[in-house]
């Protein structure tokens, strides 16, 4: 069914959204399920989205709203949507509005963007005269048709729309410059009168591309509204239009019109008050003559802003007086489900919640590392193994345990190509995959095999010396009860008489600097049992690295249960797993930098025994 | 903020800027303009400008004010027209400079010159252009009669309307319809206006206007020039503009306070303003929304109080908590730096009216923020506050609003939009008043 030409919105009226904005269109959405409608959004202009669809609430159901590239494709989908709701940037916002005029089932833009210049905004302007369409703004929160369509933001929050009887239709016809004084006069008409039929701000820029007077010849046509409130701003002539307009008998439903900005004329025009049309370049553009004008050509204008409610009750007894209005039937107001954000904020819900997280907190006006800022980790100078303590142990590190670890990442970063991991990183990265990819494939090679001795060495040992089992005892247990080698012991080349370098590193360091070696000084103990068998079965770097773990533990305060549960989770084999990474992704950027092609292992490399099945 | 002058330094700065792409080829201009500020050293002019030592010069105020040469502040000779030698210009600079003069009732201090080359020319030779963008279209005025000449003789000016959505086609003839008779070298002039007029139009300019225009031949000499720019333009033609600067007007020059809330507002996707009025004033206002900033200003001018009204003022545009800090301490500060004279506790104004999207809670958090800080200094100069809001979180923002300013013992009044935007006002400025001394 058509709608008569005064009407830009009712009921049915269909709208596209230009721009993602997730607020404005949800409140536009809660309007409708409020008032009882459909949704008034079929579509989402964003050009820079790959999604297709985005949820929004409408009651308390979810619904998709198609997003698309463009208007034109948005307005292809849907010839029913004769409103463009235009939320782009001030940037933007004027190829938009330009755009949407061409195509021919978009009959009205409204534009909210603030600073489009003006030569942008008469263009606009002339162009919808021209076409005979309409645009409100820009520079506005847009307006409301009560009861029937809600443009963005405008009318505030729910709780307000229905306070200021936002939600159905009364009797009067509003139009202001501005938003904020649009949503007070709605106020202001529910409580003085039966509120508003309909409600534009037309917007505070110097050309706005529809003024009062547009607006307020459509309300005359409107057989709902039976008077009209004009709020109009010192600067401009706008107002003097609406003037000519009652003088002239084109308007003959009361007006009561009202300029603000009387203050101006106290500062000889030289203070910007208000919106930026709002400057009296001359006499005739000060709110006084404007307000005289309109006096005189027969609007009804208050003493001051002040007075303005109790001339709206006048106005609106006098005409209930007359029968003209007649009280109207409340509706009922379905309940709006509160926003699940907001009532948390309130304190007035709760929920469990389904992670905890107990190392860092990205809420803040800054990350912390367990509670510390990262600005002050990086002024205070924390290593990178502070850092690790901070986030894998929850504690700040003494020095010298932050100096072991630090040793110990510097000892387990790199052992060549030949190694599978690395190996593996290289020729996942000769194969053309990405970085991501070949360090995965290297770290995935990290098991009890390779790299896992860490792990191995701290949980054998500390359980050997715990139990109290001598060295005999312990080697003995390893070889008939696990059946398997001591991890941490035995080195391919290194011996008694050819110690490993790196070992005798990390035990001077742990004998200088440790509160005590218990378990380094047990598996030394061990060592002897097994280099007296084979000169190489020393404890090598690994089998260091995972006992000291467990006395650096220990001297921290740890509880036995506690640290068998870190060896459990894995942390020390993470040392080798954070450290080693540091080589693997060296042998990644080395092979991206030599370029070499594809590796393909050599056939006389490879013992081929390849049968047929038997009696096949 | 729109339109906004600019110095006729940088009017004829972009001009030369520009010069190629759009009168290229046709017409030559030689820039030849320095632009003088308290802190130039006028002893090295002439290094980086020889030419200042071989030529005649002009010098003159460039602060926005226009009829300069009938307030005797055109310095273009001294015995004759065109013998002012740089020497001149440096000892007239040098007396003129800091110098308080009066321009429509407004006081202020010379600062800035602009200084260029004499040109020798006939009266004859003074067009007059001026284009401003308006509602009906682009308006044209031309003239053959430039220079002081053109007020007496307005009726002599031709004034084209363009319409905004003409095509250039359509612009170049409407201009050349209405040359003026009069005009001597027509097709120069009417050349160098439709080019203007492009240049103008790309440019977004508010107004241009060049008065006189000297053309010899295809020579060009804009000795005056006025502009206006729409400053939010920047974003399409700010790179034709150049590094340009929108001073106040002359003896509005912008105190810190301003100038840091108009900085704080340049980088702020919200709306943050401030003018002090009287910084001695009693009555502060801290409001939100541009248009209930106006109300509450008319409510407190109505009620008879403008001339204790210390500031305008308004954030809006939903500003972040730290904006809004920022913003309510730098009016804290102004407001807390003495005592009023009559003694009596100033009063602050936190008003608005019922927000569309603006977060209450969120933004009188920054103003608690702020609050907090100066606590000490409100309570030493003596404060009320009187608050009214609505919109968004507005009974979660009235509520710890009140409650801050009671424990940091500050006497507060909190009203929700169930009270009249503006009853504060008068509670504040009239009934609490009386109350006051009665009592």
């Amino acid at each position: 069914m058509a709608k008569p030409e005064y009407l830009l919105f009712d009921r049915n009226t269909k709208a596209i959204f230009w721009n993602l904005n997730p607020n404005a269109i949800q409140r536009m959405l809660d309007y409708d399920y409020l008032v009882g409608r459909s949704p008034s959004i079929v579509a989402i202009v964003a050009p820079t989205q790959n999604r297709k669809f985005e949820k929004f609430f409408y009651g308390t159901g979810e619904i998709l709203i198609p997003i698309y590239r463009s208007s034109q494709e948005a307005a292809e989908a849907h010839p029913e949507a004769d409103v463009l709701v235009n939320f782009a940037s001030f940037r933007t916002a004027y190829k938009v509005t330009m755009e949407a005029l061409d195509i021919p089932t978009i009959r009205t833009v409204a534009i909210t963007a603030e600073g489009i210049p003006e030569r942008f905004a008469l263009e606009m302007r002339e162009k919808a005269k021209s076409l005979g369409k309409w645009i409100i703004g820009p520079a506005t929160v847009g307006g409301i048709a009560a009861g029937a369509f809600r443009i963005g933001n405008a009318g505030g929050t729910l709780q307000n729309i229905v306070k200021a009887k936002l939600h159905r239709p009364g009797s009067v016809g509003l139009v202001t410059r501005s938003g904020g004084l649009f949503n007070e006069l709605a106020n202001v008409i529910a409580r003085n009168a039966n509120g508003i039929v309909e409600g534009i701000a037309i917007g505070g820029d110097r050309f706005p591309g529809s003024d009062f007077l547009d607006h307020l010849l459509r309300f005359q046509e409107n057989p709902q509204i039976k008077f009209m409130i004009m709020l109009g701003e010192v600067g401009g002539e706008l107002e003097y239009k609406v003037a000519d307009a009652i003088a002239s008998g084109k308007i003959t439903k009361p007006v009561i019109a009202w300029c603000i900005g009387t203050i101006a004329k106290h500062f000889g025009g030289e203070v910007q008050f208000g919106h930026a049309g709002a400057k009296a370049g001359a006499e005739r553009e000060t709110a006084d003559a404007k307000n005289q004008a309109l006096r005189e050509a027969g609007a009804l204008v208050p003493k001051s802003f002040n007075d303005l409610p109790e001339l709206i009750r006048g106005v609106y007894e006098e005409l209930k007086a007359k029968g003209e209005i007649t009280e109207i039937e409340e509706p009922e107001v379905p309940p709006i489900p509160e926003d699940y954000n907001k009532l948390r904020a309130q304190g007035k819900v709760r929920r469990p919640s389904h992670f905890v997280c107990t190392i860092s907190d990205d809420r803040g006006e800054e990350a912390t590392y367990c509670g510390i800022p990262i600005s002050e980790v990086v002024e205070k100078g924390y290593s990178i193994a502070d850092v690790i303590g901070l986030l894998w142990f929850r504690r700040k590190f003494p020095k010298w345990a932050s100096d072991f670890i630090d040793m110990v990442i510097k000892i387990v970063a790199d052992h060549g190509p030949a190694v599978s991991g690395a190996h593996n990183a290289r020729v996942t990265a000769r194969a053309g995959k990405d970085l991501m990819s070949a360090l995965a494939t290297a770290i995935l090679t990290i098991g009890p095999r390779f790299g896992g001795a860490i792990d191995g060495a701290a949980k054998y040992f500390k359980m050997a010396k715990d139990k109290g089992m001598d060295p005999y005892e312990f080697v003995d247990y390893m070889k008939n009860v696990e059946k398997k080698n001591i991890p941490g012991i035995g080195h391919r080349i290194k011996s008694v008489k050819n110690p490993d370098k790196r070992v005798e590193l990390l035990k001077n360091y742990a004998k200088k600097h440790f509160p005590s070696t218990e378990y380094l000084d047990y598996a030394l103990e061990v060592e002897k049992v097994t280099t007296a068998k084979k000169e190489n079965l020393i404890l090598n770097v690994d089998g260091t690295i995972g006992v000291l773990l467990v006395d650096m533990f220990k001297a921290l305060g740890y509880s036995d249960k506690e640290i068998e549960e870190l060896i459990e989770a894995g942390a020390f084999n993470a040392f080798f797993v954070l450290g080693r990474s540091i080589g693997f992704i060296g042998h990644i950027l080395d092979e991206k930098r030599l370029g070499m092609p594809l590796y393909r292992h050599p056939w006389d490399d490879i013992l081929y025994i390849v049968e047929r099945p038997e009696g096949e | 903020m729109a339109q906004r002058a600019i110095r006729e330094f940088d009017a004829k700065r972009i001009l030369a800027k520009n010069w190629k792409d759009y009168f290229g080829g046709e017409f030559e201009y030689d820039f030849k303009s320095i632009l003088i500020t308290p802190e130039t050293d006028l002893d090295k002019i002439p290094e980086e400008h020889p030419w200042v030592k071989e030529t005649p010069l002009v010098a003159k105020p460039d602060m926005l004010f226009g009829k300069r040469g009938k307030l005797g502040l055109v310095l273009y000779k001294i015995n004759t027209p065109g013998d002012v030698t740089w020497e001149d210009v440096k000892k007239w600079i040098k007396e003129k400079m800091g110098e308080e003069i009066e321009i429509k009732g407004v006081k202020g201090k010379l600062t800035h010159f602009i200084v260029e080359p004499f040109i020798p020319h006939e009266q004859k030779e003074e067009y007059y252009v001026a284009m401003t963008l308006s509602e009906q279209g682009d308006k044209i005025f031309m003239s053959a009669f430039g220079g002081i000449e053109v007020e007496e003789n307005w009726d002599k000016v031709k004034e084209v309307t363009i319409p905004i959505l003409a095509s250039e086609e359509e612009a170049f003839k409407l201009i050349e319809e209405n040359i003026p008779e009069e005009i001597e070298d027509k097709k120069n002039y009417t050349e160098f206006v439709k080019r203007l007029y492009k240049y103008f139009k790309d440019l977004h300019f508010a107004y241009l206007e060049i008065n006189p225009l000297v053309l010899k031949d295809n020579k060009v000499f804009p000795l005056d020039m006025v502009a206006r720019l729409d400053d939010t333009a920047q974003f399409v033609a700010g790179r034709k503009w150049g590094d340009v600067t929108f001073p106040a007007g002359f003896g509005r020059e912008l105190t810190p306070e301003e100038k840091y809330i108009k900085e704080l507002d340049e980088k702020s996707g919200a709306s943050l303003k401030l003018t002090v009025l009287n910084p001695e004033g009693r009555v502060w206002l801290l409001i939100a929304g541009g248009g209930a900033s106006v109300v509450y200003s008319d409510t407190v001018a109505d009620l008879g109080f403008v001339k204790e009204l210390a500031n305008y003022g308004e954030y809006s545009g939903n500003p972040s908590r730290t904006e809004t800090r920022e913003y309510v301490k730098t009016l804290f500060d102004l407001m807390t730096r003495q005592k009023h004279k009559s003694g009596k506790p100033k009063i602050l104004i936190i008003g608005g009216a019922i927000a569309n999207f603006t977060d209450v809670a969120k933004t009188f958090d920054g103003i608690i923020d702020a609050m907090k800080e100066y606590a000490d200094k409100l309570k030493e100069v003596g404060v009320k506050i009187y608050v009214r809001r609505g919109g968004p979180n507005y009974e979660i923002g009235l509520a710890r609003i009140k409650k801050a300013a009671e424990e940091l013992g500050l006497p507060i009044e909190v009203y929700g939009p169930e009270t009249h935007m503006t009853a504060i006002v008068k509670k504040a400025l009239v009934d609490d008043e009386k109350a006051e001394s009665s009592s």
